[in-house]
């Protein structure tokens, strides 16, 4: 047992011997913490995207070509002789999660800029930081034109949804020689009801008819009350414009109940497990995409000979090729503006033009969209094969 | 006239859902008195059991009927137990205590079940094996059955008609009755309650395991938040039908898929949970206790 007096005098020489320990440390770790912002040898890009949730492939196929890009990239030395690194964050398919992940990236990462996200729900979520951030940020497949319409650090790496929409009618009407459709829309989604509207109108002008129009929110999994309402209205085709995992099951209910005409999407459908769910019933649906694995490009037989090594022999889809394209846009928009701040980056994104990206020639307009061309293809036996391609 | 008749069959079949999930409600409620909260999340886990099971035991890549049936029992089986657990663990340290006790309970097991999922089994949807190959039974003119929703609605009938031969004609199901009559007399009477009452933890919770594994096979996306609202729906199904009574339940349940089936429809699916909850508003005003609920009068 010690005297009182002296455990006292003990603790006074702890707090004491603390006190100075924190004083000691408390500069090293403001050190620390500007010194991170300063760290002047590698260049941190950001990237947000649905690693995990509802559209779990579109976050981890993004991300595949991303990193794709950046060994590239960093192969080739880097950019303005610095190394680059990429920090991601998981949104786990939520827009509230994707505006968190956002600020994280920019106020702890300090990223220069910040790539993602694939739906256009998120995107629209997380835009808003960005542009108050002065960060550009870069979409890869975001196609609902409101995305870019939140600021002028936003921008993207594909086509809209006016286009896609139109497109897929143009092709309904025209190469299918189809007169009668159908309509089912995710009305929880900005991405299924911007394209639901722009079929809708150029389906209506080429003097094809709307038979039916029904509705679901994303995250159902019962259809065949929808399905059957369109069923009796006996269209010729049904537009399904959503993301896969409700699309697949769409697919498998609309067969179920003896719907057997074809589907039509958009790049919502692109992705490994479409086929994965809808087995056999997704056979014969037409959807617009990004690229086709089966395109006779150079850049593209190399993209996907280095993914293939890469990622155990898997064919890359097309967010894939959009993640890399995003990436490699944004390495030649810091080569070009010189500089990692914010607005000389912004200007040097805007003025990209004819960049050889992998999905297609990519000029970026005045509202900061990617004009560049569309493929449509069809799911044969399991397979999604290229039908045509229409330029801008 | 095509038309309304197969979507009474899309209602039915995913009303006996539905049905069976609502049945584990008004068991738990019948003895104990508690919304059993957590109970939408032992179904979800009976999905995943199932989803498990069919990898494990080789039924994915080598789908049959056999199979689904060994794999729906054992999913039962896990669920019952998993049932029975809980009661152990969170209800019954409680039993004496308020009511909002062991409620308020109820609400933390559900949340530990469903984010406890998110951990466990992963965020991500999980396509369920197709164990039995879908395919229409008959069409007359432009209705159809497949085999899958004539197999669902057969075995929740199978299961209730089970349930009905257990609380009717076995000596456990007069005690369940007994206590669901008065929890205190009949304790006094020599029967044990804590028995019961893991009993009926053990039964409702293997019908929701069933009703997650039908929904698995009937509409193979199964993910660990896909309880929440099949649970608040088959909730009020319950209350729609009398909570505490059997037959009420079971109509509860395929009044509600059947109400759903036709609101999404002839009007639109936006309003179709929205429709759920005004039915069972309209039901109470009229009938507070339910549509085969017992008004009981309070004496003081």
């Amino acid at each position: 047992m010690a005297h009182p007096i002296s455990a006292r005098r003990s603790t006074t020489v702890s707090v004491f011997a603390l006190l100075c320990a924190l004083l000691c440390v408390l500069p090293c770790v403001l050190l620390c913490v500007t010194g991170c912002k300063g760290k002047t040898d590698e260049i941190v890009i950001g990237e947000f995207g649905s690693l995990t949730g509802g559209t779990a492939t579109f976050g981890t196929s993004t991300h595949a070509g991303v990193l794709q890009a950046l060994d590239e990239i960093n192969a080739r030395g880097g950019l303005l002789g610095k190394k680059v690194k990429v920090v991601t964050e998981d949104d786990q398919s939520k827009p509230e999660e994707a505006v968190s992940a956002v600020l994280k990236l920019i106020k702890q990462n300090n990223v220069v800029a910040v790539i993602g996200e694939v739906a256009s729900s998120r995107s629209l979520a997380a835009a808003p930081q960005c542009q108050r951030n002065k960060i550009p940020m870069l979409s890869p497949a975001s196609t609902n034109p409101k995305v870019t319409e939140a600021g002028d650090y936003i921008f993207r790496a594909c086509f809209i949804d006016p286009f896609q929409g139109s497109t897929m009618a143009k092709f309904a009407v025209n190469s299918l020689k189809l007169k009668r459709f159908a309509i089912l829309t995710d009305t929880k989604n900005d991405y299924s009801v911007g394209l639901a509207q722009y079929f809708r109108e150029t389906a209506k002008k080429l003097g094809a008819e709307i038979v039916a129009e029904e509705s679901y929110s994303e995250g159902d999994i019962e259809f065949k009350a929808q399905l059957t309402s369109i069923k009796t209205k006996s269209p010729e085709a049904v537009f399904v414009p959503g993301y896969y995992t409700e699309c697949a099951l769409i697919a498998r209910q609309a067969k179920e109940l003896g719907l057997t005409v074809p589907l039509l999407g958009g790049d919502g459908w692109d992705s490994p497990k479409t086929t994965e769910i809808g087995g056999a019933a997704v056979d014969g649906t037409y959807f617009t995409n990004h690229y086709s694995e089966q395109e006779n490009r150079p850049e593209v037989k190399k993209f996907i000979d280095t993914y293939k090594q890469r990622n155990a022999g898997k064919v890359p889809d097309a967010m894939a090729v959009l993640g890399y394209d995003s990436m490699m846009m944004m390495a030649d928009a810091i080569t070009r503006a010189g500089s990692t701040e914010g607005p000389k980056i912004r200007d040097a994104l805007a003025a990209t033009k004819n960049f050889a990206a992998v999905s297609g020639t990519i000029t970026i307009d005045a509202q900061r969209n990617a004009q560049k061309s569309i493929v449509v293809l069809k799911i044969d036996a399991g397979r999604f094969t290229f039908v045509e391609s229409v330029a801008p | 006239m095509d038309q309304l008749l197969q979507q009474l069959i899309n209602g039915l079949a995913w009303g006996a859902i539905y049905a069976l999930i609502a049945l584990g409600y008004t068991m738990v409620y019948g003895v104990l008195r508690l919304i059993n909260f957590a109970h939408g999340d032992v179904y979800m886990v009976g999905a995943m059991m199932a989803y498990y099971l069919a990898h494990w035991l080789g039924f994915a890549v080598a789908p049959s009927t056999i199979g689904f049936v060994i794999v729906l029992t054992s999913s039962m089986l896990i669920c019952g137990a998993l049932g029975a657990l809980i009661e152990l663990v969170a209800y019954r340290p409680l039993r004496n205590r308020p009511r909002m006790s062991m409620l308020i309970t109820a609400i933390g097991v559900s949340m530990l079940l469903e984010f406890g999922g998110q951990r466990v089994f992963g965020p991500d949807p999980k396509f369920f094996p197709q164990l039995i190959e879908s395919r229409s039974l008959f069409k007359a003119g432009a209705v159809v059955l497949t085999n899958i929703d004539l197999l669902v609605i057969c075995v929740s009938l199978f299961l209730m008609v089970v349930l009905r031969f257990i609380v009717l004609r076995t000596k456990i199901g007069l005690a369940v009755r007994a206590v669901s009559f008065s929890f205190e007399t009949s304790s006094l009477m020599g029967i044990n309650v804590n028995t019961v009452i893991s009993v009926t933890f053990v039964i409702g919770s293997a019908l929701a395991a069933a009703a997650g594994a039908m929904v698995g096979l009937r509409n193979p996306k199964i993910e660990p938040l896909m309880g929440v609202l099949p649970g608040v729906k088959a909730f009020v199904a319950a209350v729609l039908g009398g909570i505490g009574n059997f037959p009420g339940a079971v109509v509860g349940g395929l009044v509600m898929g059947v109400t759903e089936t036709l609101v999404a429809a002839y009007f639109s699916s936006t309003y179709r949970d929205a429709v759920a909850f005004v039915i069972l508003i309209v039901v109470l005003l009229v009938r507070p206790a339910g549509l085969f609920g017992k008004v009981t009068v309070e004496k003081v």
